[in-house]
């Protein structure tokens, strides 16, 4: 009678222990989420939002950029913008007057949604620096972002307008803490073939 | 350029009529206070190439200036 008691028991404890398992995990989980509320995902996250204010962006990033910038933005995902500066922050390289034509200028930048600013000198890619700059939501306490084409364009006003300023504000560290440089070099690739095109479409609309 | 939203109009309206300039300098000023930057897309007739003036104070839009458009500032990521 005692060994059938046992066994009953045993029996029931092995039953129980799955959903006695999944209780305690559920409660770990719970603590859990209570002890870091700041990497919740926001509770009124909407896709169709999210889509609708990215399209809004788009069409006002076409409106402030040229025609060359947004159809690069359009094809490629990135914008190009020149250095302004003699010489930016942290940039060796000088204008090599025997190989470059005029308005080549001695550095550029290309603007990704939401990833580093990447330095570049456009005579020969090679990459220079990464800008790591964001533009944080300072009214919803950091819960929201930009729109991808929002975050493109507020990099490009930043620069255009005052890139000392933006620049001087960014973490600057070697292309390769946040950006494949190896993608980065496709893009200049990418970047290069598409110029190419958009010269050959223009001269044959010329012609 | 509000996050999660994308842009959003704030306020508008002809800076040569009074009441609307202290409208829009109320709101430009509640938004530097807010922490935003000011800057308005400005572009070069003839060349094609466009860029962007930030403004601190309301007196320094370029007058004729369409629009003025406020984002977060620049902080290192």
């Amino acid at each position: 009678m005692l060994l059938a008691l046992l066994v009953l028991a045993l029996v029931a404890v092995v039953l129980a222990a799955p959903v006695a398992i999944r209780v305690a995990r559920g409660r770990i989980e719970a603590a859990r989420a209570a002890r870091r509320p700041w990497e919740e995902r926001p509770l009124d996250y909407d896709p169709g939002r999210e889509r609708r204010a990215e399209q809004r962006a788009r069409q006002l990033l076409r409106s402030c950029v040229n025609d060359e910038e947004w159809g690069m933005y359009r094809d490629l995902g990135f914008i190009r913008v020149a250095g302004s500066q003699p010489r930016g922050r942290g940039i060796t390289a000088r204008r090599n007057t025997d190989h470059q034509p005029s308005d080549t200028p001695p550095y550029a930048y290309l603007l990704y949604p939401h990833k580093p600013i990447v330095a570049y000198v456009p005579a020969d890619g090679r990459l220079l620096s990464e800008y790591c700059v964001e533009f944080p939501d300072v009214i919803g306490g950091g819960r929201t972002r930009l729109p991808p084409s929002d975050d493109v364009l507020a990099k490009w006003m930043a620069l255009t307008s005052d890139e000392t300023r933006v620049i001087g504000q960014a973490n600057m560290h070697l292309v390769g803490r946040q950006l494949d440089p190896a993608r980065v070099r496709r893009d200049l690739w990418r970047l290069s073939e598409w110029e190419r095109r958009r010269a050959g479409s223009a001269e044959a609309r010329r012609a | 350029m509000k996050p999660g939203h994308g842009e959003v109009l704030l306020s508008e309206g002809d800076p040569s009529v009074s009441e609307d300039e202290e409208r829009l300098i109320e709101e430009f000023r509640r938004q530097l206070d807010e922490g935003m930057w000011a800057a308005v897309p400005t572009s070069t007739p003839g060349s094609g190439r466009r860029e962007a003036l930030m403004v601190r104070d309301y007196a320094d839009v370029p007058p004729g200036a369409e629009r003025v458009i406020f984002f977060p500032r620049a902080a290192g990521g």
